[in-house]
């Protein structure tokens, strides 16, 4: 296994950028998620990692090899597809050994090792099967024993569960961490699923239109967000960003829906740069840092129920802040009744303040 | 098809249906029957009087045995052969590389196909036949006609090439195959339907073809059985027809047998870029 | 994310594209080429003028377009003319609507009536040029012929059809002969339109013509357009009318590629064949890049 380093990788296709200027270590070992919407430049990158892109600027690393311009057969990484690519017109026998195949390993120690890694993954009994009479949870369990079977230096996974159903793509999950975990690989995971990115990574890079808007461990990019993007593509569901103004005579943030006056308080203290009256700014709070209730007070503004969802361990209700839907996250199982005209109280110590520009503050 | 539909609508479609099977199948009724009649008769009917006698004297004529069996074979093989490979190689290599507008490409080329083709091509293709020395040579009506249904072959090879899916030759290629590798353990085994749809495609259409054999071949024991089909005609040019039907009748079969095996394995559809 | 890089470089794919390359030069542009150069020499098979020919200017064209004669039966005029009657008859007329007709009959049909219409029309269009042409003059037989023997049955006539009618009887024959073609496209065109697209039809309650004219053809219409373009080259370009009339009776017949066949491969006068072959080279390049320009702007609209 071997860290794989990217140095300002740049890609472009015609007008587009697809990657800008991308830097980032996996080090050895380390499961890094590449997660972001789709278009966002992750299955790119990885690609470009892979060598099935060559980037137009910037240098890839793979250990201490740059393998920048090697095309993808010098650079000894192993690839799990979206769709598997599992190959119709052979067995998973033939399918899984293809890689020792084409790199000339002995028929009767291809065999071999194929049985090997195949009972390790549960598929053994299976190998005389084409991919069309398999599962698609075995079909996945198939891509991964070829990936597996070559030892390879790092392993990169293209959206590899997301053809599964729901169920199975749970157990799934836990079946490549576990993996992961008793080899001990280099892996980049592309996915554009938070749920999977958090469960799985040891950490998780948030892309967006090319460019790497935050690296950080699961929890600290769920806690952190150092951006409105990322604050609105993490967690489920998203923070809520509520447009405001700085009022610095009053000492208040302005909420722009409904101009409901908020104290800037424990704020005040945190924030890092100089602001001016009138800036217009976003607060961001999560849905479960809001409390509800009947009566005003200084860190509460004012708003309307607009309807309540039973999720069974926890309620989510949705409040008309004046022509915005904020989210609250109630864990209780039964509401208490709620008056139509509610306060909502955000905890403002877990409350951050995004400049201008989109980028945290506080 | 569970649709529900008026009594109406379904007796429209059977009378429908045997008007358009009448108008497809009349013209062609005669040559089924008329090879076992032993008298000239040129009315669609069952005959009076059975005979194989046709046949018989069909094989007597061996400059038309030869065509049938031996020149048609050669030219039909050769340009399934040619087309197949090239069209195969082309499609592949069309799809996989990064052409800019390889899609405008394959259309122009059809379009271009159609504007040449015809026998307004024929003099330019005769007059370089004739200074490469191929008049009189089943090379050269292959290569003509190879040159000819290419177009058209791509178009239908792409339809087959274009649903392999790029995951299997990029794992491929990151696993570590070399090109080659791809295409021969992967792509080819793949795109086998697809070549065994334009192989017969342009085998049938070899087969069947007239004008360029006509134009580019000269010795009677070269030419084709679409030649070879006037030598059951009489010096006065008029046919005889119990011959030229039990000719045409033994001329036909290899087409309808490729035919069946085409709409049996394949389902005989439009082979060509209609999708969305 | 829509751009890739290919699978191969261009290098490789150079590689696999490059027998295709040899046969479209030699065998397509090349010919395209030499057939201009060709119509301003007065080439010819044998004689002096086979081994050095020499340049001619325009006078091949000049006698194409001697409209004193042009119009004359075995004329270029009349060539032309019955070629454009041929072409509007058995492709646009013939082809295209009967093509169209049947695919849209068996639209959402499986079974056995589809199977035999199609497997018929399909025997047509692949059975060999000269067992059609003969088949096709048995059938249209003055005396005998299975197709007067009906008319005769049923009251209607027995006229002597390539005598009388040739000019009819060539589109009838290319007509039962290419529409094959077109019901293959267009019920491939029609199997990618949603069923729910029809359904929403039905459940409104919509005629079986209201859903043609109102879903389907306005769906079709870039089919339609690129079946025309194919169907009228091949037309124009279509020789196995030769087979059933040989161009006659006195030149009654004669479609342009017929005349081109006589002019270079009968009189082997290839100069002149090489003229006419240009003008209808043209004359195919501007119909398609006038259907190109139709279906661009089809294409814009949509």
């Amino acid at each position: 296994m071997a860290q794989i380093t990217l140095e300002n990788v740049t890609k472009t296709f015609g007008a587009v950028t697809a990657v800008d200027r991308v830097s980032l270590t996996i080090a050895e070992g380390e499961l890094v998620a590449l997660l972001g919407p789709s278009g966002c430049g992750k299955t790119t990158t990885l690609r470009l990692i892979a060598g099935l892109e060559i980037p137009d600027s910037g240098r890839i690393f793979i250990g201490d090899r740059e393998v920048t311009r090697l095309p993808p057969r010098e650079r000894d990484v192993a690839m799990v597809f979206q769709d598997y690519a599992l190959y119709p017109h052979m067995n998973l026998m033939d399918n899984i050994g293809y890689p020792l195949k084409v790199r000339g390993v002995p028929r009767e120690e291809l065999r071999q090792r194929v049985q090997e890694v195949a009972r390790r993954l549960q598929i053994g009994d299976l190998l005389d099967r084409r991919p069309s009479q398999i599962s698609g949870g075995q079909q996945q369990r198939a891509s991964v024993a070829r990936a597996v079977v070559h030892e390879a230096q790092a392993f990169l996974f293209d959206e590899p569960l997301s053809n599964l159903d729901a169920k199975l793509r749970l157990e799934a999950r836990a079946f490549l961490k576990h993996l992961q975990h008793t080899e001990g690989v280099t892996a980049a995971y592309v996915t554009h699923d938070q749920a999977e990115a958090m469960a799985l990574a040891d950490r998780i890079v948030v892309m967006n239109h090319g460019k790497i808007m935050q690296i950080g461990t699961p929890l600290d990019v769920y806690r952190n967000p150092q951006n409105t993007f990322v604050a609105a593509f993490i967690g489920n569901p998203p923070m809520n960003l509520l447009p405001c103004h700085l009022d610095m005579a009053q000492g208040v943030l302005v909420v722009a829906a409904n101009q409901a006056p908020l104290d800037l308080g424990l704020l005040r203290e945190r924030i890092r740069v100089a602001l001016k009256d009138g800036d217009s700014l976003t607060l961001g709070v999560r849905p479960e840092n809001i409390t509800l209730g009947a009566e005003p007070g200084p860190a509460a503004i004012p708003g309307k129920i607009y309807v309540t969802q039973p999720l069974g361990g926890e309620t989510l209700v949705n409040v008309e802040v004046g022509d915005q839907l904020v989210s609250v996250r109630i864990f209780t199982e039964e509401l208490p009744p709620l008056p139509e005209q509610v306060w909502l109280t955000l905890d403002l110590a877990r409350t951050f303040l995004y400049g201008p520009d989109g980028e945290r503050i506080v | 098809m569970n649709r529900y539909e008026s009594p109406l609508a379904r007796v429209g479609i059977v009378l429908f249906t045997m008007l358009a099977a009448s108008f497809f199948a009349l013209p062609l009724l005669w040559l089924a029957t008329a090879p076992f009649d032993a008298r000239v008769n040129l009315t669609v009917h069952i005959p009076a009087e059975l005979t194989l006698d046709n046949f018989r004297a069909v094989f007597q004529n061996s400059f038309a045995v030869r065509a049938l069996l031996v020149n048609n074979l050669i030219i039909a093989g050769g340009a399934m052969l040619t087309v197949a490979t090239v069209a195969t190689l082309a499609s592949y290599g069309l799809s996989r590389t990064r052409i800019p507008g390889r899609d405008i490409l394959v259309y122009v080329l059809i379009l271009f196909s159609s504007v040449v083709g015809g026998t307004a091509a024929m003099v330019p293709l005769f007059l370089l036949a004739y200074h490469l020395g191929l008049v009189d040579t089943h090379i050269g009506v292959i290569l003509v006609m190879s040159g000819g249904l290419l177009p058209s072959a791509i178009f239908i090879m792409r339809d087959f090439v274009d649903t392999i899916p790029r995951s299997y030759e990029e794992a491929a290629l990151v696993f570590g195959a070399s090109p080659l590798h791809i295409f021969r353990d992967i792509a080819f085994p793949l795109v086998r339907p697809g070549v065994a749809v334009v192989a017969i495609w342009a085998f049938v259409n070899a087969w069947g073809a007239f004008l360029i054999p006509v134009v580019l071949l000269r010795s009677p024991h070269n030419m084709p059985a679409s030649v070879a089909l006037y030598s059951f005609y009489s010096e006065a040019g008029t046919p005889v027809h119990t011959l030229v039907a039990a000719y045409a009748f033994l001329y036909t079969i290899p087409v309808l047998v490729l035919y069946l095996i085409v709409n049996w394995r394949f389902g005989f559809r439009f082979f060509g870029g209609i999708k969305r | 994310m829509e751009q890739q890089r290919g699978v191969f470089s261009s290098r490789v794919g150079l590689a696999f594209l490059t027998p295709a390359l040899f046969f479209v030069v030699v065998f397509l542009l090349f010919p395209f080429v030499w057939i201009f150069y060709l119509s301003f020499t007065n080439q010819t098979l044998t004689g002096a003028s086979a081994l050095s020919p020499s340049f001619v200017g325009l006078e091949n064209y000049a006698r194409l377009f001697d409209f004193d004669r042009w119009a004359r039966a075995g004329e270029f005029g009349s060539a032309l003319w019955i070629t454009i009657q041929f072409v509007l008859g058995s492709a646009l007329l013939g082809q295209a609507v009967v093509g169209l007709t049947i695919a849209w009959a068996f639209y959402r049909r499986k079974g056995l009536l589809r199977e035999i219409v199609f497997t018929l029309a399909v025997l047509a269009w692949i059975i060999p040029d000269v067992v059609v042409a003969f088949a096709w003059s048995a059938f249209l037989d003055y005396e005998q012929g299975t197709l007067n023997a009906i008319l005769g049955a049923l009251g209607l006539g027995r006229p002597d059809w390539l005598f009388r009618y040739p000019l009819i009887s060539i589109i009838l024959f290319n007509t039962w002969r290419g529409s094959a073609f077109s019901i293959l496209l267009f019920s491939s065109a029609l199997e990618t339109i949603p069923p729910s697209y029809v359904e929403t039809a039905d459940v409104v309650g919509a005629s079986a013509w209201q859903k043609f004219r109102d879903i389907l053809f306005p769906l079709l219409r870039g089919h339609i357009l690129t079946d025309l373009i194919l169907i009228t080259l091949w037309t124009f370009n279509v020789f196995t009318p030769y087979l059933l009339t040989g161009g006659g009776p006195t030149f009654k017949t004669e479609v342009v590629s017929i005349y081109i066949y006589r002019t270079a491969f009968k009189f082997f006068e290839f100069g002149k064949g090489g003229a006419i072959a240009v003008v209808v080279m043209l004359i195919n390049l501007t119909l398609a890049m006038g259907y190109l320009a139709m279906l661009r702007r089809q294409k814009a609209s949509a």
